[in-house]
């Protein structure tokens, strides 16, 4: 199989970033900037929990009584990022960003706006904004437009590098 | 060693820190040009030849002393 549809592009990453734990966003971001700096053409296509760190810290989603309910349950912003393991109510998470600082190791806040200066095309899932209640107003500014399923799979489709997280 | 154009100083960053740097750097060269890099991070004795060679920059020369890694690149 080697017809022209079917071609990749060594030098294209696509990640799916899915999860929204704190730990889960620092390998997106570090991946997707140093893919950026090795001079490759990157994409991060945000979807379900990965969408809300997208949005602002302190804003309310919601278009309904059960998603407003959600949006209160599982408040979106980096900041509320949580632990994949041992978050104890958000104090796991607290203790894994002293440790980062510590460490001089970035906030994925902080790695994220750099990979976007470095021109990584960040991409909301449509469908996900519309489940959820999540307007493009309220998300952070330099975002690429909302897109679905399959504009991530045509893009996957042309990547040598494609990675869930 | 030939004229350094720009000095990279990554002592004390972790990765991607070192990297990041790097590339920032080298977009501010000119073809020809030599940087060096300066790090501490145990990551960038790897990771900064595999940027240079994923980006087809040659690295001239590297060194270790008093735990701080060097590195004399330039920018193809």
């Amino acid at each position: 199989m080697s017809d022209a549809t079917s071609e990749k592009n060594s030098e294209w990453m696509t990640i799916i970033s899915f999860s929204g734990d704190l730990d889960k966003l620092w390998p997106t971001t570090i991946l997707a900037s140093t893919a950026a700096a090795n001079g490759m053409d990157v994409t991060v296509f945000s979807t379900f929990w990965g969408l809300f760190p997208l949005v602002r810290d302190g804003e309310k989603i919601g278009h309904d009584q059960m998603t407003k309910m959600m949006g209160g349950m599982n408040p979106p912003g980096f900041s509320k990022a949580k632990l994949s393991k041992m978050n104890m109510g958000g104090m796991g998470a607290s203790m894994m960003r002293k440790v980062a600082e510590k460490n001089n190791l970035m906030p994925p806040e902080e790695l994220f706006e750099m990979s976007m200066d470095m021109g990584v095309n960040m991409w909301p899932c449509q469908m996900t904004m519309d489940l959820l209640g999540i307007r493009a107003d309220q998300m952070r500014s330099g975002l690429g437009q909302p897109v679905g399923a399959a504009t991530a799979l045509a893009r996957m489709a042309k990547s040598e590098i494609s990675l869930f997280i | 060693m030939e004229d350094v154009a720009k000095t990279v100083d990554a002592t004390g960053q972790t990765c991607p820190m070192p990297v990041l740097m790097t590339a920032k750097a080298a977009k501010e060269l000119q073809p020809g040009q030599v940087m060096l890099i300066k790090a501490t991070d145990n990551g960038a004795r790897s990771d900064i030849p595999a940027w240079v060679s994923q980006t087809g920059n040659e690295l001239l020369e590297s060194g270790e002393a008093d735990g701080v890694m060097t590195f004399y690149v330039r920018k193809k």
